[in-house]
């Protein structure tokens, strides 16, 4: 079966649940810089549904990656709370909270952020190391991710032998290889061209479509916010339905 | 296991550099391990010196000679157990840099007082039976190929026989070997009867005396009283232990034992620089990559511990091959031809070395592995 053959099929059946992943509640955050205190998102308040594949718009510098680091638990809340799958992740010590990142979100990046160093079966495998899988388990984690994505032959590439589009899907890859409670992107499609963009985002409409991932994106590109199921706009620190004309 | 391949790929990123920072710190060990050497070269004796053992040589200097007959006059002294002598004789082997000593002695005197030198006995007995017999250390024997049955011309420069001849000619009839590491086994032994019969001048004079007192706590007193004998005679005698003997010579050298530490402190002071130097670069070019690592799941430790086992590898790598490549050296034996007769790696040195390299991977690491740890993750990605 062809991958668009499989997108098509799943196509009427929309995964959105009832029951909610992520609660963002009252969430401030302001960054110091220097002197200045800089406020970036005023007592935000967002639900995430699993199963959902949410889109975040918005200006540059509106905040739209801030938010996602907070929800992916790379940053604390100034005040608010933020709870993910009912645990309460702006009070976890760091180290818990690395653990937590390491069971229960993938990251995807603009710039993908493969290691030079590590062939593309390397980099996926790299959360797995965290894991307690022996080697013959983590191959086959890693050899599944790989076929999910299309990328079963470059498995030995170093990401330099990689085309823009490739290494993204290296990307998705580690993303996903842990099985992840939840997927965030920024701006994933960000550096490439239309047509590996579409194929991207094809990728990650399976995801969640497919594999039940619920999935969060950061884009500044409306042809890529309508990939999802829902779109919110960050605008003057708060979330909004509609984009500020 | 799985994280020193994460280690190892990194090591790999940049080759040039890594190669040149274990080199680096290679050149490092290699002089820390050969001017070990030299320093537990010259001050050689001084450690396996023997406590009971004294060394009684002319008040003035070694240079002038003590007569024969203080043997039987020391031996009466309360306290020595037993005494024997040693001359310098100063021959020349073929060619003059072909430097080793050579004593005219009592073999079984002598061999008594030396129990660390190790002669088969029946090549002590073909010594006893041979006026013109002569032994010699292992590191002397391998280094002119020499084997028992050979005969060994020697030129005298100090020692004409009997007629102004120059050669004297021995028979090599034993090879001894050293108990210990620091044994010095480069000495040509020969029989004083002989010595003594054939010369033209000085007969019945010697070099120095070794006297062997009962009880080491005793020697200070032992020696007074053997200078005490031979006060006001035309010959007077300084005994004093032979560890304070050698260490005599090896002060009239210079304190050179200190300068080789200073230098070796200068060197990896200098390494410790470069290497940490290297590290700190390798680290802030990989910011974003730690951050990455540290948004999958690693935390603030493993990426402290994953640049800090980097930079001890490294270290290690290159230290251990140093060690290694310095031992190696060291075993070619004495670079002077000679001067150096006990030219060994301590153990206790090798030791220190290994202490050495960890302690400089973790200096070197320490700073950049605590930057590592404290990145924080929103920052570093923001910064790519
Ligand atoms: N770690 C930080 N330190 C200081 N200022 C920050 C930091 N992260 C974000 N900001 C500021 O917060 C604002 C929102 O940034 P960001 O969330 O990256 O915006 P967006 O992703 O919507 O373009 C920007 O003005 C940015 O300069
Ligand atoms: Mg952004």
């Amino acid at each position: 079966m062809s991958r668009q053959a499989a997108l098509d099929q799943v196509e009427a059946t929309s995964s959105v649940s009832s029951e909610t992943l992520v609660r963002v509640e009252g969430c401030t955050k302001h960054f110091r810089r220097g002197s200045e205190e800089i406020r970036v998102l005023e007592k935000l308040d967002l639900e995430v549904p699993k199963g959902e594949f949410l889109a975040l718009m918005g200006p540059s510098g509106s905040g739209k990656s801030t938010l996602l680091n907070l929800m992916g638990g790379l940053d604390r809340p100034t005040t608010g709370s933020i709870t993910v799958a009912g645990e309460r992740i702006d009070q976890l010590s760091r180290p818990k909270l690395a653990a937590w990142r390491a069971r229960h979100v993938g990251f995807v990046f603009q710039f993908y952020n493969l290691l030079p160093v590590l062939n593309a079966e390397r980099n996926i495998e790299l959360p797995l190391l965290l894991t307690h899988l022996s080697r013959a388990e983590r191959k086959k984690h890693v050899e599944t991710a790989l076929e999910i994505v299309g990328l079963s032959h470059r498995q030995k590439h170093y990401p330099g032998t990689l085309s823009g589009g490739e290494q993204q899907r290296v990307g998705i890859a580690r993303g996903i290889v842990t099985d992840p409670t939840l997927l965030l992107a920024d701006e994933p499609t960000g550096d490439l061209d239309r047509k590996t963009g579409d194929e991207i985002l094809d990728l990650l409409q399976a995801l969640n479509r497919d594999h039940g991932k619920t999935i969060i994106m950061v884009t500044h590109d409306p042809h890529a916010a309508a990939r999802s199921t829902r779109t919110l706009y960050v605008n003057e620190g708060r979330l909004r339905a509609e984009p500020v004309e | 296991m799985k994280f020193l391949r994460l280690v190892g790929s990194n090591l790999k990123r940049k080759k040039i550099r890594t190669l040149l920072t274990l080199s680096s710190i290679l050149v490092a060990f290699v002089l820390f391990g050969y001017l070990a050497a030299i320093r537990q070269a010259l001050s050689q004796g001084v450690d396996v010196a023997g406590a009971d053992r004294l060394v009684v040589r002319h008040k003035v200097s070694i240079i002038q000679f003590l007569p024969e007959s203080y043997e039987a006059d020391m031996e009466r002294i309360e306290g020595v157990a037993e005494a024997t002598h040693a001359t310098w004789f100063g021959g020349i082997y073929q060619e003059p840099q072909n430097f080793f000593p050579q004593f005219p002695v009592k073999p079984e005197e002598y061999l008594a007082m030396y129990p660390e030198f190790l002669l088969p006995e029946d090549q002590k007995q073909a010594w006893l039976k041979s006026r013109t017999g002569a032994v010699v250390g292992r590191t002397t024997a391998d280094r002119f190929e020499w084997k028992v049955g050979d005969k060994i011309p020697i030129q005298a420069t100090i020692w004409t026989r009997s007629g102004g001849q120059r050669t004297w000619e021995f028979d090599l009839v034993g090879i001894y070997d050293g108990a210990e590491a620091g044994t010095d086994t480069t000495q040509f032994l020969f029989r004083h009867d002989y010595f003594d019969e054939a010369r033209d001048m000085a007969r019945g004079q010697i070099g120095w005396y070794y006297v062997r007192v009962e009880d080491p706590d005793k020697a200070a007193g032992v020696a007074a009283a053997i200078d005490n004998e031979f006060a006001n005679s035309p010959a007077e005698t300084k005994a004093e232990t032979e560890g304070a003997f050698v260490q005599g010579f090896a002060d009239q050298i210079g304190n050179i034992g200190a300068i080789i530490q200073a230098i070796v402190g200068a060197v990896f002071f200098t390494i410790l620089l470069v290497a940490g130097n290297t590290m700190a670069q390798s680290v802030r070019e990989r910011t974003g990559e730690l951050a990455v690592l540290k948004a999958v799941g690693f935390t603030d430790a493993h990426v402290l511990g994953l640049v800090l086992t980097e930079a001890v590898t490294i270290a290690a790598l290159g230290g251990f091959a140093g060690l290694g490549l310095s031992w190696f050296m060291i075993s070619a034996g004495d670079p002077t031809g000679g001067l150096l007769p006990i030219f060994f790696l301590p153990r206790q040195d090798i030791v220190i070395g290994i202490v050495l390299v960890v302690v400089l991977g973790l200096l070197t690491g320490l700073l950049p592995a605590l930057q590592a740890g404290r990145l924080r993750i929103a920052d570093a990605l923001r910064r790519l």
